[in-house]
């Protein structure tokens, strides 16, 4: 735990709060009493309310670190792999680069059946990208945050898929592409699906595009959501049982078994949670390339 | 849980990363694997084809191998009869010298009697020519009475 002072409900705020960098607005009083001045300040947000008060004009540093250092790795080995690649005996890290290839390369085999160069790939990434921040849930919840502490950086929140921004920026991506290829695919036909569909007379083309466009969004909303939801309550969980451990000696025990049979169970979670975001992203698109 | 510009920030390095992978990651790792698969195909029908010829080459082996012994047991059987045929021959060819070597030798044996004959006719001739002389007690004249004693000695 976080600090001896510190009380339960303190310390799972600090456990779900962001490292957050933003403007202040103009006037705004912080938490030592100083007054932002005019045009505002870039600066850490120090607390919760501070980085609501920044609005739009933030962002989560360590979020964001995290999901670019885990593309970057994730980048890094499978690019080292495709370096060497040769048709020669697979060995090592080789051998478990291609079974997760091959294991996507099947998976959208059986889900997309147009040609498309970009939607492999983009399973592959979306899978092994998510998973590795998924993966982040598995250490210890104690571990960066008293780490980051120690070294005078006040809040830090290891897995990014806990954040929504994150989730939704993911899930925005395939709503770009998924709008690019019904627009690419069927061009004025797209349209005509969104103003004709379900009810195909004129006089219902206002209702029909109310609800074909709830449908559209309804898309990425439903990944973002899903994603995130399952693993900030996966990460609550962690916290939770982690403030276990304050409650004295008697509970260390139950405590860490809790922890190590939530962990477990977790593993499937993330690994599911990381595929049915690839699974859903192709269906998606598959759905995209098909005229009606 | 503020909406804020890691939203934007996620969905730049979203396309960031795709692009990477679809441009360096992808295409060379399934072209390997693509290329593997073939191999395995390639290597799993050159065996089997392997395996079939050796079949066949087993087949054509064992069937050289009948003809061979064929071949062989016609040979030993022609030979064993050309040895009984030269065995024959010979024994006809000994059958023959033999019965010739014993013609010769009887006919010799005939001449020679002939002339032991002879010569004790002459002898004969002789001693009775002498023996008649004694008892006549005259000389016989050798060429007159040649006619009379070569009679006697034909008859003897």
């Amino acid at each position: 735990m976080a600090g001896e002072n510190q009380t339960v409900s303190e310390y799972i705020v600090h456990h779900l709060t962001n490292l957050t960098y933003g403007k202040l607005p103009a006037g705004y009083e912080r938490y030592d009493g100083s007054i932002v001045g005019d045009g505002g300040a870039w600066v850490m947000a120090h607390g919760g309310a501070e980085a609501a008060a920044m609005g739009f004009t933030a962002i989560h540093v360590d979020s964001m670190a995290w999901s670019i250092g885990l593309g970057i790795l994730f980048s890094w080995l499978f690019y080292r792999v495709a370096k060497k690649a040769s048709s020669g005996v697979p060995s090592g890290l080789t051998s478990a680069v291609e079974m997760i290839v091959q294991f996507v390369d099947n998976t959208v085999r059986d889900t997309f059946h147009g040609r498309n160069p970009l939607i492999a790939p983009l399973s592959l990434t979306i899978f092994v990208w998510i998973f590795l921040m998924n993966l982040m849930d598995l250490v210890p919840v104690d571990v960066v945050p008293e780490l980051m502490m120690a070294l005078g950086v006040e809040y830090h929140k290891i897995v990014p898929s806990t954040d929504p921004n994150i989730t939704f920026g993911m899930a925005i991506g395939v709503l770009i592409l998924i709008l690019y290829y019904s627009i690419k695919v069927k061009g004025f036909g797209f349209a005509r699906e969104l103003a004709m569909n379900p009810f195909n007379h004129p006089l219902f083309i206002p209702v029909n595009l109310f609800m074909e466009i709830v449908g559209l969004l309804a898309k990425p909303f439903s990944l973002a959501l899903r994603l995130f939801g399952n693993m900030y309550a996966g990460e609550m969980i962690f916290i939770l049982i982690a403030a276990l451990f304050s409650a004295g000696l008697a509970w260390m025990v139950p405590a860490g078994l809790l922890q190590i049979g939530w962990a477990i169970f977790h593993i499937l979670v993330i690994t599911l949670q990381a595929f049915i975001f690839m699974v859903l992203t192709i269906v998606y698109l598959s759905m995209a390339h098909e005229d009606h | 849980m503020n909406i804020n510009l890691t939203l934007i920030g996620q969905v730049i390095a979203f396309f960031g990363f795709v692009w990477f992978c679809m441009k360096f990651v992808w295409p060379p790792i399934i072209a390997a694997m693509q290329e593997r698969e073939k191999k395995i195909a390639d290597g799993l029908a050159a065996a089997d084809r392997a395996s079939h010829d050796l079949e066949l080459a087993q087949e054509k082996a064992l069937e050289r191998l009948k003809e061979a012994k064929h071949e062989a047991a016609g040979i030993v059987d022609s030979a064993n009869k050309r040895a009984s045929q030269i065995v024959e021959e010979a024994k006809t060819a000994a059958i023959t010298e033999a019965e010739r070597v014993k013609t010769a030798a009887r006919a010799e044996i005939e001449q020679e009697t002939n002339r032991a004959r002879e010569a004790l006719r002459a002898q004969v001739a002789a001693l009775t020519l002498a023996g008649a002389e004694k008892v006549l007690g005259a000389t016989i004249d050798q060429d007159a009475h040649a006619d009379l004693v070569n009679k006697l000695a034909a008859e003897l």
